[in-house]
């Protein structure tokens, strides 16, 4: 019940976080509004996309590390495909695809028993390889109509782009969160020995975490696209951010605890933490070095909890 | 977690035994293979090793072989970090952007303050970046492949601010950079003379020291290297320390051999690191490992190379290749010694 | 026949199992019909759990039928056993910590209704079905496993040390319900140390001993002593005690411990260990020995009390602080010291390049002559060795102990050094033990094999439960003495 609680504090205080830093930009940039917000979700949607992929495999217990590779691919692969077909059909198989590479990632690592760092590591370079194969520089089409569905606002303060990721993420994992297997990812990230026990395809439970975190990082590679418009080969930052988002976010490593909540507030919390140093005037270089910074330090203080929770 | 111990026993006992032995004496058979595929070169090209088959002067081309040699050694010497730290069961993925840090920062102090302090100075800031994932690692018990990868962040985002203060003063390389990157004596690259004795200090180090007798004991049982008073963060700290200095001083020398610092020099050199460390039989997961091998990798990378570059394969397809060849012989190893 | 056929809910019988070398189990057999309660027993090392794997299906057999209602049970995971009718309550909880009551029911397809019922039933009130896991008392997740095994309404019940961790009226409710299960027809594997809760449940006991069953008993009254004498066997002759008896305790004790306590296994743990004496430890397993071992190592700070080593007290934050102490450890599981692909020499070595000063060049003649000086003593067959894994169980063990040889002994804390190694081997430890003592080390030593404790200590402490509830002379105690000490029947005597 505590931790019921402790849980929900953890997501609320992160809220409440988000909130105080939104103040902040508005009183550092008086002007910051709509188009504002509208900027922020925007940018954040990529990192989001990775950020709830990241999430799932760190439940089950793993971690995935070719996830920005995967979004490369996927993204190259969209780009390319619009070019001789509708976008609709282009999503289609591009989400086929991210679903295949993530389900491969997860077959690989209960079959060779090799630990999942390990794979997903060597997977990184292979799939990097396949983006720039799929196209060897930034080209591609990207429809107009896919660019302007994250565009603009729905409501005044509700750009359409957080709408978009909220509804995309929702679709993939409220039908799953609930569910038996859902359950199973949970129960294989908390203890494996026990779940195994519980009668719960610990195999199986592995692959299907990893194809979901497949799924979401196809969509954060056509988010990619959507707003720079063009497909790029080359993968892009979104490891160690969405490393440092989950652990913000209340999962921890090593599985079993969490949600997808935490961890997306948190995304905004760091992407907002780069405007805040923009509109301060600061170089977007030193930002880039303070981002790491504090994305090390939170990584460092999720390791420090984790360790003090094996040994107690 | 080994939960279906059924599963995981059997293998057959010759595969086992073949194994150990590869496993004991990687270079022989590495060095097989090496010849194997530049074998396989003179066949896809007739004369690019073998002159008189091409119809030129000389019965082995001493051009080509050298060359294949000083490509290599940058490559060899990255992967000696690669080798250090995987014998704990780490990694260090900065190693790439700590040489090219050092190269930036040693070409462009060298016209503000002379080659030895720019050289010291580079040197240092390999160290620093290497102590901090040694903390982060040893201290803070963060998995070293997030831990070097995130400094390694840090590392570039610091660089592109530090090239903003020194853009003006443009770049130098010390001479003796110079000399070493692109000289010959005999044909062979002069680089010979800064790799040899630094590879004869690594194995030594490995084999013949408290340290090296430390390292192999915490990859291959952190336990029990705990149970006879070893306080691992205290080696973790030097280790990563020694790794950053090495990484440092192998940007050093491929400034030398490329003389165009960039912002980018030597982050290529980071995946056919790990993958020579991993093809020279060194084990991911700790405890086992030889430097030796790990420069017959880097040749055999760099032969692969030529064929790649040959066959006119694209980048990416190199790329997934190397990757590939990670995942492969890890999983083989995983597969014949039956662990992790 | 056809009668027999129908009451019996369970046959395994000639079951094998060996693991690389080492054979856990060599003939073991279990019976069980419909109404009864069959205790399964057998001291430390006999193969209880290694069978117990077997029967739930998370092992395979090397050969031998495990038949369920008569029919071949083709158990591959627990989830199939659960499917043919056998539901095992393990003896650590099997629920996801992370996941609520609820969820837990959900995951293992549990009917609610009836497993509260159970919960009710068996006296655990108040709890409500978005409880976390994690959040709740040992106890009470023992109830729930339980719970949880009854409402999936089995034909066999297996229960692993149900009651080690319950409260006296929680394990009458237990002991009561599942008698109860019993005659409504079904049958039940009872697993457990204590003779009080056997002979009050149980209708017959089937007794392992060294990987085979050795007879099946009706309990009646006086049974214990029957399936004492059946747990040890014939003994094999471990050979003779060759040093002098108990020595006199006198000057400052090497280390002086009082009240010590490790949550929440270990409660009260005094005890002193003087300058060349073996002081054994006689304890079933998981009585709070291992963390007492780990707080005298270094491993952990004790929750509370104090620690002294020749009259200073201590507290070490790591085993290096212990080593400095001159504390060594020679911890039970061979796998935790060894580093398995490195040789012998590197092994023994360790220990001399642990400091920081000591990182620099090897003292290769230093360490040979060591390290061959404690090859030579313990007699360590080296023909394999470059990797220490190859070495036969004893000589690994052999190299765990030669660490401290070679290092220097002053205070040597054993931890069961024998268990799982060959006669022959155990014969060279203890006048090796006995001659450390001799020359001055204090030796603490733990070990689940009774009969070894007058063959090696001078004195032992008796740990039940968490506290010393005796020491006795060991020199002169016979193993009933010991193995009835051990099971906590003389607590009343140390309790007076």
């Amino acid at each position: 019940m505590t931790r019921l609680v402790q849980k929900h504090a953890w997501v609320l205080g992160l809220l409440v976080l988000l909130m105080v830093l939104l103040g902040i930009t508005k009183l550092i940039q008086p002007s910051f509004g709509a188009t504002g917000l509208e900027s922020l979700a925007r940018a954040a949607l990529p990192f989001a996309f990775a950020t709830a992929a990241m999430a799932i495999v760190v439940i089950v217990g793993g971690i995935d590390l070719s996830i920005a590779s995967m979004m490369a691919v996927c993204g190259v692969t969209a780009a390319v495909l619009m070019q001789s077909m509708g976008a609709v059909p282009a999503i289609i198989i591009t989400l086929g695809v991210g679903t295949a590479m993530g389900a491969i990632n997860g077959a690989l690592i209960v079959v060779t028993k090799v630990p999942d760092i390990v794979v997903t590591l060597a997977m990184l370079f292979v799939w990097e390889g396949v983006a720039l194969l799929i196209l060897s520089t930034p080209g591609g089409n990207v429809t107009d109509a896919m660019q302007g569905i994250i565009a603009g606002s729905i409501l005044p303060g509700l750009p359409m782009a957080l709408v978009v990721m909220a509804v995309a993420i929702a679709l993939v994992w409220m039908p799953v969160r609930r569910s038996k297997i859902g359950l199973s990812i949970y129960a294989v990230g908390s203890d494996e020995l026990a779940a195994f026990r519980s009668g719960v395809s610990v195999g199986w439970t592995k692959v299907v975490a990893y194809a979901l975190c497949g799924l979401l990082a196809a969509m954060g590679g056509m988010s990619l696209i959507m707003l720079t418009g063009i497909g790029e080969p080359v993968p892009g930052p979104y490891l160690l951010a969405s490393v440092a988002a989950v652990v913000l976010g209340g999962v921890v490593l090593g599985g079993g605890r969490g949600g997808l909540l935490g961890p997306i507030i948190a995304v905004f919390i760091l992407r907002i933490i780069r405007t805040i140093l923009t509109l301060a005037a600061v170089d977007p270089n030193v930002t880039t070095i303070v981002e790491g910074v504090i994305m090390v330090a939170v990584v460092m203080l999720g390791a420090i909890v984790t360790y003090r929770g094996v040994r107690a | 977690m080994s939960i279906h111990p059924e599963q995981t026993a059997a293998s057959d006992p010759r595969l086992v035994r073949f194994g150990r032995y590869l496993a004991d004496n990687p270079v022989i058979p590495l060095i097989a293979f090496l010849f194997f595929l530049i074998g396989v070169l003179e066949v896809m090209r007739p004369g690019i090793v073998l002159p008189f088959l091409g119809g030129r002067e000389g019965i082995i081309s001493t051009f080509w072989v050298g060359n294949l040699i000083k490509f290599a050694i940058p490559l060899a010497m990255i992967a000696a970090c690669q080798v250090l730290t995987m014998l704990t069961a780490g990694i260090d993925l900065s190693a790439g952007i700590v040489a090219t840090c050092s190269a930036f920062v040693c070409a462009t102090l060298m016209p503000l303050m002379g080659p030895v302090p720019a050289v010291l100075i580079a040197m240092a800031v390999g160290m620093i970046v290497g102590l901090v994932n040694g903390f982060g690692v040893g201290v803070v018990r963060v998995h070293p492949l997030i831990m070097t990868l995130g400094t390694g962040l840090i590392a570039t985002g610091c660089l592109q601010v530090y090239q903003r203060f020194v853009i003006a003063t443009g770049t130098e390389i010390p001479a003796f950079l110079e000399w070493l990157g692109t000289g010959r004596t005999f044909a062979m690259p002069n680089g010979l003379f800064l790799f040899v004795p630094f590879a004869i200090f690594v194995i030594w180090l490995m084999r013949a020291t408290g340290f090296g007798r430390l390292l192999f004991a915490l990859g291959s049982n952190e336990h029990a290297a705990k149970l006879s008073g070893v306080r691992s963060w205290q080696v973790f700290l030097a280790l990563y320390a020694l790794s950053g200095l090495i990484a440092s001083v192998a940007g050093l020398l491929y400034l030398g051999m490329i003389r165009a610092p960039s912002l980018s020099l030597a982050n290529p050199l980071m995946l056919p690191s790990v993958a020579a460390a991993v093809i020279g039989g060194t084990s991911i997961f700790g405890g086992r490992g030889s430097f030796a091998g790990a420069i017959v990798g880097a040749l055999i990378l760099r032969v692969i190379d030529t064929m790649l570059t040959l066959l006119q394969m694209p980048e990416g397809a190199r790329i997934a290749l190397f990757g590939l060849i990670i995942l492969l012989v890890t999983a083989l190893y995983v597969r014949i010694t039956g662990t992790r | 026949m056809d009668e027999v056929q129908r009451d019996s809910l369970l046959d395994a019988s000639g079951i094998a199992k060996s693991f690389g070398a080492v054979r856990a189990l060599s003939d073991a057999s279990l019976h069980v019909a419909r109404g009864q309660v069959v205790a399964l027993m057998g001291a430390n090392g006999a193969g209880k759990s290694t069978f117990v794997k077997i029967i739930t299906g998370a092992l395979r057999p090397d050969s031998g039928k495990v038949l369920i209602r008569g029919e071949e049970a083709r158990v591959g995971s627990p989830a199939q056993a659960r499917r043919s009718g056998l539901v095992p309550v393990y003896q650590e909880p099997s629920l996801i910590p992370d996941l609520d009551v609820a969820d837990n029911l959900r995951l293992g397809d549990t009917p609610v209704e009836p497993f509260l019922n159970w919960v009710n039933e068996l006296g655990v009130g108040g709890l409500r079905l978005d409880h976390m896991i994690a959040d709740l008392p040992l106890a009470t997740l023992r109830i729930l496993d339980l719970a949880r095994a009854l409402a999936a309404e089995p034909d066999v019940l297996l229960l692993d040390e149900m009651t080690a961790a319950l409260p006296t009226d929680l394990v009458e409710n237990v002991l009561r319900v599942v008698r109860a299960q019993a005659d409504e027809g079904r049958g039940v594997i009872y697993i457990s140390h204590r003779f009080t809760e056997i002979s009050e449940l149980c209708d017959s006991a089937t007794v392992l001993r060294d990987g085979r069953s050795v007879g099946d008993l009706k309990i009646e009254p006086g049974v214990e002593g029957r399936v004492v004498e059946m747990m040890l066997g014939a003994k094999i002759d471990l050979g003779a005690r060759e040093t002098g008896g108990a020595r006199a305790k006198e000057g400052t004790p090497r280390i002086r411990a009082r009240g010590l306590a490790v949550a929440p296994k270990v409660t009260d743990v005094s005890l002193d260990l003087y300058p060349g004496e073996v002081l054994g430890v006689v304890a079933l397993e998981g009585q709070g020995q291992d963390e007492v071992f780990d707080v005298l190592a270094g491993f952990r700070r004790p929750t509370s009390g104090t620690f002294e080593v020749d009259g200073s007290p201590v507290s070490f934050g790591h085993p290096a602080d212990a080593i400095s102490a001159g504390l060594t450890f020679v911890p039970g599981d061979r796998a935790e010291a060894l580093l398995r692909e490195r040789s012998v020499h590197e092994n023994i070595a360790l220990p001399f390049s642990a400091r920081v000063g000591s990182w620099g060049p090897l003292k290769a003649r230093h360490e040979r002559e060591r390290v061959g000086h404690a090859i030579d003593k313990l007699q360590i067959d080296t023909r394999a060795k470059g990797e220490v894994q190859r070495l036969s169980g004893g000589n690994q063990q052999k190299v765990t102990i030669g660490r401290w040889l070679a290092h220097g002994v002053e205070t040597l804390l054993l931890f069961d050094p024998t268990r799982g190694i060959d006669v022959r081997t155990k014969r060279q430890i203890y006048p090796l033990v006995r001659e450390l003592a001799d020359q001055g080390a204090a030796v603490l030593f733990y070990t689940s094999e009774l009969e070894e404790v007058p063959l090696a200590c001078d004195r032992a402490v008796v740990i039940f439960n968490g506290r010393v509830v005796d020491v006795i002379d060991a020199a002169e105690a016979d193993e009933e003495t010991l193995m009835r000490a051990a099971y906590g029947l003389t607590e009343d005597k140390a309790a007076s």
